[in-house]
């Protein structure tokens, strides 16, 4: 009897990751998933603080498509050591700070860590990849350098391309038909919505602009300022989340206001009640606020000021806010609250 | 017997944001005996879809879910797999 050969593929959620463990499953592989969280994984985080978003489906895709395909997927959260991919890319950024190659290098290389290992013991490792799907990372160029950095060379296979690639270990072994992989390439979406109809996929995920938010401008743009204004390249998670959630202000480089945009931002917010200042607007009815960074007392007057501005008493001339700091006695202050023209466009984030 | 007066394992997900709690729910059971029962609270509403389908792709009981004020319980057997 043959020996069952096994393969990990990196599912995203996507319809690429779905496709390509399908086709491999199709020759009689073992497949088994496995899913990363990164901490800037768009599916489920926002979805799940904004109350205005609870009437929509709050599936995970990864696990969507583990079902779909009937694997197993294995979720590892790689957030820590991911850091250093976002603050130090070899490779560098796309067009924000998403270091898409030397992510999928260190997700590939994670892979083959997990896959590998004695007890797993998998035989190689597939992705969805296309060739030109993906402007950063998904190039006839990059492909060999994703296959050589991670480690796994000539065990990676891409079922979605591979006959415009060169043949792998599991092609020249026979454990795969080449014949029965596939050339797709470029930005072109009707191969793989064709090969999805022939597999009987009609539901899956089609996320714009990517599952990770450090391909978002705005989001980009955040995560900058957080840098800029700590003088230093670092994050923990905490920041990466928050930089997710409410409006964000900073009227001077030593603080910042996050206002909270509707009450699952308000709720969620108030899950930092110990580690952030907060300001509550006590009057009338309004957003929570978190002050991010190291602001003197006048500073949180100034930031009841603007936080005021987004409560129902905006137009008063007099709003009661608590400003609550983590470790003191909460005081409360009457406040101005500012107009909207006298807030700077250039102090929101 | 109900599921009621039995022993439950609890683990505690209340803060965190989907996947972390289906994370540390599979990095748990891992360390837990067949026919264990597990209790799970969360306070993302995203565990009442994510958990169960989890409990489906590895074959894991799930026994009951449901919200409890501002949280979310999910009570789930560890099975062979």
């Amino acid at each position: 009897m043959s020996h069952q050969r096994k393969a990990v593929a990196l599912i995203s959620g996507g319809l690429d990751s779905l496709l390509a463990a399908r086709v491999i499953q199709n020759q009689n592989i073992h497949v088994e998933g496995i899913n990363f969280y990164t901490g800037f994984c768009v599916e489920g985080h926002t979805h799940a603080i904004r109350k205005k978003h609870q009437v929509k489906p709050k599936r995970n895709n990864a696990l969507w498509c583990a079902e779909q395909l009937g694997i197993k997927l294995h979720i590892i959260d790689i957030s820590e050591e991911y850091k250093d991919i976002v603050i130090n890319p070899t490779h560098g950024y796309g067009q924000h700070l998403n270091p898409c190659l030397d992510c999928k290098i260190f997700m590939v290389n994670q892979a083959k860590a997990w896959g590998f290992m004695d007890d797993n013991d998998f035989d190689f490792i597939i992705t969805g990849e296309v060739i030109g799907q993906r402007p950063k990372s998904q190039r006839k160029e990059t492909m060999p350098i994703i296959a050589r950095e991670s480690g796994v060379n000539d065990r990676l296979l891409r079922p979605l391309c591979a006959k415009n690639l060169p043949e792998t270990l599991p092609e020249r072994e026979g454990w795969v038909n080449r014949s029965e992989l596939f050339d797709f390439h470029g930005r072109n979406r009707k191969p793989q919505m064709a090969l999805a109809e022939k597999f009987g996929f009609t539901d899956y995920a089609q996320p714009a602009g990517g599952c990770c938010f450090l391909t978002d401008a705005n989001y980009s743009k955040k995560l900058s300022d957080l840098w800029e204004a700590r003088g230093e390249r670092k994050y923990e998670i905490d920041d990466i989340m928050l930089l997710k959630i409410g409006r964000h202000i900073r009227p001077a480089s030593n603080f910042k206001l996050i206002v909270g945009r509707e009450e699952g931002e308000n709720k969620y917010l108030e899950g930092y009640r110990k580690q952030f200042p907060q300001i509550r607007i006590k009057s009338h009815s309004g957003p929570l606020t978190l002050v991010d960074g190291a602001p003197a007392r006048e500073d949180l007057e100034l930031a009841g000021r603007i936080a005021a501005r987004f409560s129902q008493g905006r137009d008063a001339d007099s709003v009661t806010v608590e400003i609550c700091k983590p470790g003191a006695e909460p005081y409360e202050l009457d406040v101005n609250p500012m107009p909207a023209q006298d807030l700077p466009q250039a102090w929101y984030v | 017997m109900s599921n009621d007066a039995t022993s439950f394992e609890t683990l505690d997900t209340r803060g965190l944001l989907c996947p972390l709690p289906v994370i540390r729910t599979q990095d748990y059971v891992k360390t837990l005996k067949t026919g264990t029962l597990l209790e799970i609270s969360a306070s993302d509403p995203g565990v009442l879809h994510d958990i169960p389908a989890w409990c489906r792709v590895h074959g894991h009981e799930l026994i009951d879910s449901k919200q409890v004020g501002d949280d979310f319980l999910i009570r789930l057997r560890v099975c062979a797999n």
